[in-house]
């Protein structure tokens, strides 16, 4: 029996991740590749075994290729990648936590908050002792989840029951609120202005391998989290008393998945800004493609959302080039429609 | 198996519970009822888990329900929830299986083999294997109840709770439901505790009721006790009727409606609703009336507005008699379901009827009478059987509102009164040759509008019997008369 199921599951369940794994392959060889300097495929794939793989060396490579690949495309495709992954997955454990398709941690004002902490950092050139140059992050990440749990405070004196609408009503609330505590700090910076709105337009370029450093653990941790909630997440897209019932420690668990999903929400936004709506439209477009089971909505999110993130990155240095684009607005310009699409479509089903 | 002790509490500045106590043993089926606002729902949540008691405990295996983690809980105690919300298309399988949540240990929570086996079977149970890869949303609302049922049931419960489980379901559905209930709590010894607003369905299935009134136990007892008509009416502040279930020995509670316009109460049934050729004598009544009788369509107990005494020829001999005069009313335009239809061989225009009055009170009587197969009743053993239409048939319209009682003493009175006239003219049973009582086939029918005055009884030296014994003697005996004239023409 257990065999049987084993074997099921590996023909059915297979498929979708050997396809989101291929495609984010794919994706990662055409953001090294392609660029003002183009770089062949068959260079790229040399120089991963021999550097990154440490084997022995199949031929030699340009010295150019070698710098152009690993000194800026490939920590500049890796962090697209995680942070791709971590506003994916985040989105699609806020989703199945409020049993709402539009929830995004932008939507809750999560992100805002990220980028008032960040921006904070910038605008008075804090530095707090011991964690030094992971003030920004920290101060980014801690932000998000004082936020979050703000968000749900406030929710909770508006609803008891705090419906998804109500949660989604005060994120929105608070994200103009955010909003113009960003607008006021810009207002009244000086040199930073520049820095404060490339930043806060969001972007990956010229990071390096440092900022790859500041948002992995921050990835692991809030995706491990959310990882192993997955199953209690299926049972609360049923309602949190129904999940109640079944045995899941609804309390405990609600504050785990937000904790988790604010610390991804956090370290992505402490490294390349906000980056809006990937949160939103890889896991809907997930669900849509391979069900709402989270054991496997998850991971699927993470490699989905990490190839679109690196693909959108790459549209946007090459779209106009040499000029570079911020990242977030091209996310936008595709996030806003889908959000929309989404929108209309679920009224029309409520209706019908 | 649970006990409530002293349970107070709701929701903050709101206590819906007042001091609740009851207990529910291993394999019963309790029923709670109760009307709005007077605490089921909060109960639920407090034996549940989800709402905590202010004051007071729950114990569920004799440890307080407090001290079981939710996944403890999820074991021993499934719920069935009114509606569960359904965000996302999970498939029917998927949905299901989440019931084993709180079976799975370990790390990685593996789905093991008795996994799998437990919810296969409950799917089979619930008759929703079938489509268990389907889509929960894209079910009906029965499909969809029973995709819950299974759920709660692959956690393997001892004890189900069940918040109307018959909302939103048709008839079948509900009935199927509850007899599956009542078959796990026999064969399974599993514990029913279940929401009712039907409260005639809580009758028939409940073990024993739990009645709510503002968040305190007005009783906790059998069904039959519970259902008190003075009972609830008070508590559900409404006027209803309790009568006994026609087929099995349960209590069911009626509505009745208030009345509405047509003022008909002075009405009185008499000769102007009567209509007489030589093929039938019809009385139509303006409204329906209750009825006791013996007829060949529309017999026992019942409301009928037509009345029909059709005459037949002697010879008449049907296989299925009852089919050949449905057949027959259906074409002279009369609706065989509103209709209490005789028959007689009699000669229609020796009818004979009467208004009688007193005290306020009328009887309409109406008699055909023949005596060609007259039978002493204490010899009766000595006659073959032998199927004839009926000779003496006798219909009593009463102006008056009739217990049951009275309709049954109305039957005794009336068959009195003609045994008598039977006497007085001599007649005899052409067998035994002693005084016949009536003749083998006769029919009686009581007709009420239960209407104006209120008549418990019907002796026959009661205001109502003396009516129905006075009609009785006279009708039958003219027309007795007029046979006897006919015969000997």
């Amino acid at each position: 029996m257990l065999k049987r199921f084993t074997r099921m599951f590996l023909l059915n369940k297979a498929i979708p991740y050997v396809i989101a794994s291929g495609l984010l392959v794919g994706a990662m060889l055409l953001g090294i590749s392609v660029g003002t300097v183009s770089v062949p495929i068959e260079t790229i794939l040399k120089l991963m075994w021999a550097e990154v793989l440490n084997l022995p060396s199949m031929g030699e490579t340009d010295p150019m290729f070698t710098t152009i690949v690993l000194d800026i495309r490939l920590p500049r495709v890796i962090l697209a990648g995680l942070v791709g992954a971590s506003l994916a997955v985040a989105g699609a454990a806020f989703q199945g936590l409020l049993r709402n398709p539009l929830a995004d941690p932008y939507v809750l004002g999560v992100s805002s908050g990220a980028s008032v902490g960040a921006v904070l950092v910038l605008f008075f050139n804090l530095s707090l002792p011991l964690i030094g140059m992971f003030t920004l992050p920290i101060m980014s990440i801690a932000a998000s989840i004082v936020t979050i749990f703000l968000v749900l405070f406030f929710a909770r004196q508006i609803e008891r029951s705090m419906r998804v609408e109500t949660i989604i009503l005060t994120g929105i609330v608070f994200s103009s609120f955010l909003g113009s505590l960003l607008s006021l700090m810009i207002a009244l910076t000086g040199e930073e202005l520049r820095q404060i709105i490339g930043w806060l337009l969001g972007s990956v370029s010229m990071r390096g391998w440092e900022y790859i450093a500041i948002i992995l653990p921050f990835f692991v941790i809030g995706a491990c989290i959310l990882l192993v909630s997955s199953k209690e997440l299926n049972a609360m897209s049923f309602g949190e008393e129904r999940a109640q019932h079944i045995g899941v420690n609804v309390a405990k668990r609600k504050l785990w998945i937000l904790i988790g999903g604010s610390i991804l929400t956090g370290g992505a936004v402490a490294v390349s800004g906000t980056i809006g709506f990937v949160g939103l439209v890889i896991p809907h477009l997930t669900r849509l493609l391979w069900g709402p089971d989270h054991r496997h909505l998850l991971p699927l999110a993470i490699l989905l959302g990490a190839a679109f993130l690196i693909v959108t990155d790459l549209i946007s240095r090459i779209i106009i080039s040499p000029t570079e684009l911020p990242i977030g607005v091209i996310t936008s310009l595709i996030g806003a429609p889908v959000f929309a699409i989404i929108l209309i479509r679920r009224r029309k089903e409520r209706r019908g | 198996m649970l006990t409530v002790n002293h349970v107070t509490g709701g929701y903050p500045g709101h206590e819906v519970l007042q001091d609740l106590s009851f207990d529910v043993k291993r394999g019963e089926l309790l029923g709670i009822v109760g009307p709005n606002g007077s605490g089921k729902t909060t109960i639920f949540k407090v034996i549940s888990g989800i709402l905590k008691a202010d004051k007071g405990e729950v114990l569920l295996k004799d440890k307080a329900i407090s001290k079981y983690s939710a996944k403890q809980l999820a074991k021993v105690l499934a719920v069935l929830p009114q509606h569960a919300e359904h965000a996302f298309p999970y498939t029917v399988k998927e949905t299901v299986s989440l019931g084993r949540y709180a079976h799975q240990t370990g790390w990685f929570q593996m789905w093991s083999e008795r996994d799998e086996a437990v919810v296969q079977k409950t799917m089979e149970q619930t008759g929703i294997k079938a489509f268990q890869d389907n889509y929960v949303n894209e079910l009906s609302g029965g499909e969809r109840q029973r995709v819950f049922l299974a759920q709660a049931l692959a956690q393997e419960p001892e004890i189900l709770l069940l918040d109307e489980p018959t909302n939103h379901l048709d008839l079948s559905y509900q009935k199927e439901l509850l007899d599956l209930l009542k078959k796990w709590t026999r064969e399974q010894g599993l514990t029913v505790i279940s929401i009712f607003h039907d409260l005639n369905l809580a009758g028939l299935y409940c073990d024993r009721l739990l009645l709510l009134e503002d968040g305190k136990v007005n009783m906790h007892h059998k069904p039959n006790e519970v259902l008190d008509e003075a009972r609830i009416q008070s508590v559900y502040r409404t006027n209803i009727e309790k009568h006994p279930h026609p087929t099995v020995p349960k209590p069911q509670m009626l509505l009745l409606p208030e009345k509405q316009g047509e003022d008909l109460d002075d009405l009185v049934i008499d000769e102007r609703f009567l209509m007489s050729n030589e093929e039938m004598i019809q009385l139509k009544a303006p409204f329906p009336l209750r009825t006791m009788s013996s007829g060949v369509v529309g017999s026992g107990t019942g409301w009928y507005n037509t009345f029909v005494n059709r005459h037949v020829e002697k010879s008449y001999s049907c296989s299925n008699h009852r089919e050949e005069m449905e057949a027959y009313l259906k074409n002279h335009q009369i609706d065989p379901v509103e209709t209490v239809g005789m028959m007689t061989a009699v000669c229609l225009e020796d009818v004979s009827y009467q208004l009688i009055e007193d005290d306020g009170v009328s009887v309409f009587v109406v008699v055909t009478a023949g005596v060609g197969n007259a039978v002493d009743a204490s010899r009766s053993v000595e006659h073959v059987y032998e199927p004839m239409p009926g000779t003496i048939n006798t219909w009593v319209f009463v102006n008056g509102s009739l217990t049951d009682e009275a309709f049954i003493q109305s039957i005794m009175t009336a068959t009195e009164a003609k045994v008598k006239v039977m006497h007085d003219h001599h007649v005899k049973d052409a067998i035994t040759g002693s005084f016949a009582t009536g003749t083998s086939t006769d029919s009686i029918l009581i007709a009420a509008t239960q209407r104006g005055k209120h008549l418990p009884y019907a002796g026959t030296i009661t205001v109502l019997g003396k009516l129905i014994s006075q009609g009785i003697y006279m009708c039958t005996s003219e027309a007795l008369n007029k046979y006897r004239k006919r015969v000997s023409e």
